[in-house]
């Protein structure tokens, strides 16, 4: 029983011993002088990780009497949240270099970020659910201080750990009042436990502050007060893993709590959710027009976004599911393509973050200004590219809930928001005078990542390759 | 051949990946040779176009030469023409030619505005021939990108507050347009336009918020098209962001947008508000003649105040875009018929206007009336050019807007008198305005010294205005060929309606009581 248990969690506990192992090594005899070859070799292994998980798939697999699930969607998350985090490794790995920011700890502490996401998409317990949560944030925490002389860099590290650990506490909270009305912490034990008829003031009290500590991780309005702060201090590779990798766990996270353990009571938690949404939706788009910093506006543009992946939570159903895991795939691809352009950017050597900067970069780049015009495009989600797909999904998914005043109120948001995904497009492509001294050459697989995202936007719109199929058996197995 | 229609919709979008791809550097030899690329590529569709033309069987109302392919989310690829937006596809391949010819003096840029000209006529082909709901929102949105870009990179002075409000404006409207499809999608099961002609959407009456729902979903959804068809089109109040648009758009951008952009907006009415939402279109039929009626009017007033040339013919395009949207909502064969005509040969007169602006703003590089007087005397081609198409513009009978302006008024006269009495009046200040316009620029003493140097046409442009000049005077006195090709879908068209309507009548499920 032990050891069928242990092969269960297998990839994690590989990564596991990889993280210790390197971590007593490098301390002891390498210290940052060999951080590049660690960078690749964990790159590397997650991807390993990410094909076994993908090739090895089978039926679900319970372990730990219930503690941790190996499912379909599991699974589906997981393959995301490797694949993303080993893309940011390797195009971080020249920057972080250049800068003199790459200490040996930062790829074991993404691994070991990566092992709380797993064990976040994995969890069938309240405990196991905190425990990966606690994991993953400990290690972003430290991540996000990494530039340890810069002001901003620790001030981000600590502002996220400041209103992390608050969160935390109000997700243990919420946790402990499902826990006294349920009667149990398991996810399987709840649902059974607690339907519409007999769900009370006080389980309903412990279900939002679950979701209250969930949002902080999504960024969801009101609780995003860290994520342009936090987006804009940290260095910018590290700004592109919080908008990819961890947000898939967090809302993975979400999708499963609310379907595994709350799937009785959807009606309890559909409004909280569309209001989370629509106040995602709308801060984000309104807020990012004054930016004048990519890297803050990238931070809005996140809050939008995970807007609209709640829109398709709320739907509360199996194909608002699907949406959503569709959306957030095709969400990670254009948010590391824009961050490969974003790292590319420099003058003198040095990262430039103002948008101002770009001016007419398309006619000393125009490949590059092409690719980003097609990401900024897909990101508006403006048809043909698949930015809009992934919204179309999600809006189906809302309308077939009965949803449709979300709908309506996400589809004005995205009109408000292409306005500064334009003003993108406008400071590359319409200006008179250029900036001479910038640089966007950045390293060939930089360019390589942004080529192959921008193709992505364009390719998927004509075949998603077994995306919408792999994404709905996920869905099934999780809402059913 | 069996995918006629997407190698014509394709072959622009290929020749710009071609150009984007192989063509290098940027001095004149690769300028010219993108132009004569982009040439080449447009008369090639257009050539390929003329094929579906000679292949078109006029007696069949369906859809012809259909294609169809499974597309990712249980959407389809699927493509089709019937009578009315065959000519369409014609218009969209006849005037692209033209325009590229007249950018010949275009220095700045030329690659990539040569591609955003090719991709944007993939994507206008592209709305007239889709035949799925989410193929055509597609099509109808993407092409919001090029112009966007041509407007922003090769525009005038103002050009960027222009292509912003030109795409958010037109977005903001089609929005609401893409929450309809979903719900169509959801209720019909398919996004598949042939099918959905054939469903019938309910129209019991509701109340929403406290309002009465006469037509109940059909209006809802109606005014959901409408939104956004409105806007396109556009119509008055929302026709705001065309003057602006147009005044700054490059010459073949205003030309593009007045002969073929704003031509979907009344396709889409013909295509999914009339057949497919009838007892929407009958609740809302008054307002909109009304607003029409308005428009006429109003715009051309405010057409007869205007300092600057394209923005006089911009606000003549709105005010000729009511003549559409009555004679659609007359409901009527004249009607219909006098639309679509109305529309195609606006393509040719409007086009040609914009071309007419951009030959004498290329001398003198401004648009402003004062600064021409008695070109006349140095430009007796143009002027003669010129009055062809003013006059055309105001209607005279032998030119092609006589045919659609007549058609639509005698249409509407049948449905409500009064709206045709208040949109004829529109007529004669129509002709005040470009009477006016064209006395302002071309007679007079030629007491400016700046045109004392300008030169007539070049060979070039006569050669764009021929072909142009040739389609407004052959379909001003024999329009038969175009009303042939129209006349039996549109009959279709409007018998379905009216049963459809007169069932409702008799189910008497929607009368409010």
């Amino acid at each position: 029983m032990f050891w069928a248990d242990i092969t269960v969690i297998f990839p994690e506990i590989v990564l596991s011993v990889f993280a210790m192992i390197t971590l007593i090594g490098w301390v002891y005899s390498k210290g940052d002088k060999q951080a590049s070859i660690l960078v690749w070799f964990a790159a590397v292994l997650l991807l390993g990780i990410a094909a076994l998980i993908g090739f090895f798939g089978g039926e679900t697999r319970i372990a730990f009497d219930g503690l941790f699930v190996d499912d379909a969607f599991s699974r589906f998350a997981k393959i995301m949240i490797l694949a993303s985090a080993a893309i940011i490794l390797i195009i971080s790995e020249n920057y972080m270099s250049r800068h003199d920011l790459l200490r040996f700890e930062y790829p074991i502490l993404v691994v070991l970020a990566v092992v709380g996401m797993m064990i976040m998409v994995s969890a069938g317990d309240l405990m196991t659910l905190y425990m990966g949560l606690e994991l993953q944030s400990l290690s972003l925490y430290v991540v996000a201080a990494l530039a340890r002389d810069s002001v901003r860099s620790t001030e981000a590290g600590l502002k996220y750990f400041v209103l992390g650990a608050l969160s935390s506490g109000l997700l243990l909270y919420g946790a402990s009042l499902v826990y006294g009305y349920a009667g149990t912490t398991q996810f399987a034990g709840i649902i059974e436990a607690i339907d519409q008829s007999n769900s009370s003031l006080g389980f309903l009290f412990g279900l939002i502050f679950v979701i209250s500590g969930l949002a902080f991780k999504v960024s969801a309005v009101p609780f995003h007060m860290w994520t342009p702060d936090v987006y804009e201090g940290s260095p910018t590779p590290i700004t592109a893993f919080f908008a990819t990798a961890p947000k898939v766990a967090a809302i993975g996270l979400l999708a499963r709590v609310l379907h595994d353990a709350f799937g009785a009571v959807v009606s309890d938690w559909q409004q909280v959710i569309a209001l989370l949404s629509v106040l995602s939706m709308f801060l984000g788009a309104i807020a990012a027009i004054g930016q004048t910093d990519i890297k803050r506006l990238m931070a809005y543009s996140s809050i939008a976004h995970m807007g609209y992946a709640l829109m398709a939570l709320a739907a509360g159903t199996e194909f608002g599911v699907q949406a959503l895991l569709i959306y957030m795939v095709i969400y990670i691809i254009m948010s590391i393509g824009a961050f490969a352009f974003i790292l590319a950017v420099e003058r003198d050597g040095q990262p430039v973050t103002e948008i101002a900067a770009l001016k007419l970069l398309s006619k000393r780049d125009p490949l590059k200004a092409l690719a980003m015009l097609i990401l900024l495009f897909s990101l508006a989600g403006i048809p043909p590219m698949l930015g809009f797909f992934c919204k179309f999904y999600v809006l189906k998914a809302a309308y077939e809930a009965n949803l449709i005043w979300l709908a309506i109120l996400g589809v004005i948001a995205s009109v408000i928001g292409a306005y500064y995904y334009m003003r993108i497009v406008y400071f590359m492509y319409f200006g008179e005078d250029m900036d001479n001294e910038l640089n966007t050459n950045g390293t060939p697989i930089l360019t390589g990542v942004l080529l192959v995202s921008a193709v992505a936007m364009i390719v998927g719109v004509i075949n998603l390759f077994g995306l919408e199929g792999a994404a709905s058996v996920a869905a099934t197995l999780l809402v059913n | 051949m069996d995918n006629l229609l997407s190698i014509t919709t394709f072959i622009p979008a290929i020749a710009a990946l071609i150009l984007a791809l192989f063509l290098r550097g940027d001095d004149s030899s690769a300028q010219r040779n993108a132009k004569y690329a982009t040439l080449f590529a447009t008369l090639a569709t257009f050539l390929t176009s003329l094929f579906i033309l000679t292949g078109f069987d006029v007696n069949d109302t369906g859809f012809q030469f259909v294609e169809e392919g499974e597309w990712l989310l249980g959407l389809k690829y699927k493509m089709g023409v019937d009578g009315i937006s065959i000519l369409f596809v014609l218009l969209t391949t006849f005037i692209m030619p033209l325009v590229i010819l007249a950018s010949w003096s275009v220095t700045t840029r030329v690659k990539e505005y040569m591609i955003a000209f090719l991709v944007l006529e993939t994507l206008m082909l592209g709305v007239f021939m889709a035949l799925d709901l989410v193929l055509f929102y597609l099509f109808f949105e993407a092409g919001l990108i090029p112009m966007f870009l041509i407007i922003g990179i090769w525009g005038g002075k103002e050009r960027i507050y222009a292509s912003f409000k030109f795409f958010l404006y037109t977005l903001l409207g089609s929005v609401l347009m893409l929450i309809a499809i979903i719900g169509m999608y959801i209720d019909a099961g398919t996004t598949d336009i042939e099918q959905l002609l054939k469903h019938s959407f309910n129209f019991d009456s509701f109340d929403l918020l406290g309002i009465q729902i006469i037509g109940g979903i059909q209006t809802l959804l109606w005014l959901a098209f409408f939104a956004s068809f409105a806007v396109k089109l556009p119509m008055w109040p929302v026709h705001t962001w065309l003057p602006d648009a147009h005044v700054q758009a490059p010459t073949a951008g205003s030309v593009v947008l007045a002969s073929i952009l704003l031509k979907m907006g009344g396709y889409g009415f013909l295509r999914f508000s009339l057949p497919m939402f009838p007892i929407g279109s009958e609740v809302m039929a008054p307002v909109v003649l009304w607003m029409s009626a308005i428009a006429i009017v109003y715009t051309s007033l405010v057409a007869l105040v205007q300092e600057d040339i394209k923005k006089l013919i911009a606000y003549s395009s709105v005010a000729h875009m009511g003549f559409v949207t009555i004679g659609i909502f007359a409901f009527n064969q004249q009607g219909i018929d006098g639309a679509i005509f109305q529309m195609l040969s606006h393509g040719f007169i409007s086009g040609a206007l914009f071309l007419c602006v951009g030959v004498i703003y290329d001398r003198i590089h401004t648009r402003a009336i004062d600064a021409y007087g008695g070109i006349v005397n140095r430009m007796p081609a143009y002027a003669l050019i010129f009055m062809i198409f003013s006059l055309a513009n105001v209607g005279l009978p032998g030119t092609s807007g006589f045919i659609g302006e007549f058609l639509t008024l005698i249409a509407v006269f049948q449905v409500n008198t009064w709206v045709a009495v208040v949109a004829t009046t529109g007529v004669i200040f129509s002709a005040a305005y470009a009477l006016w316009l064209y006395r302002r620029i071309v007679f007079g003493g030629l007491m400016k010294e700046s045109l004392k140097t300008i030169s007539d046409l070049s060979p070039r442009e006569r050669l764009i205005f021929a072909p142009l000049i040739l389609a407004t005077i052959t379909f001003g006195v024999y329009p038969a060929p175009i009303l042939d090709i129209i006349g039996p879908s549109v009959e279709a068209l409007v018998i379905n309606r009216e049963n459809a309507v007169s069932q409702a009548m008799i189910f008497n499920r929607f009368v409010a009581n």
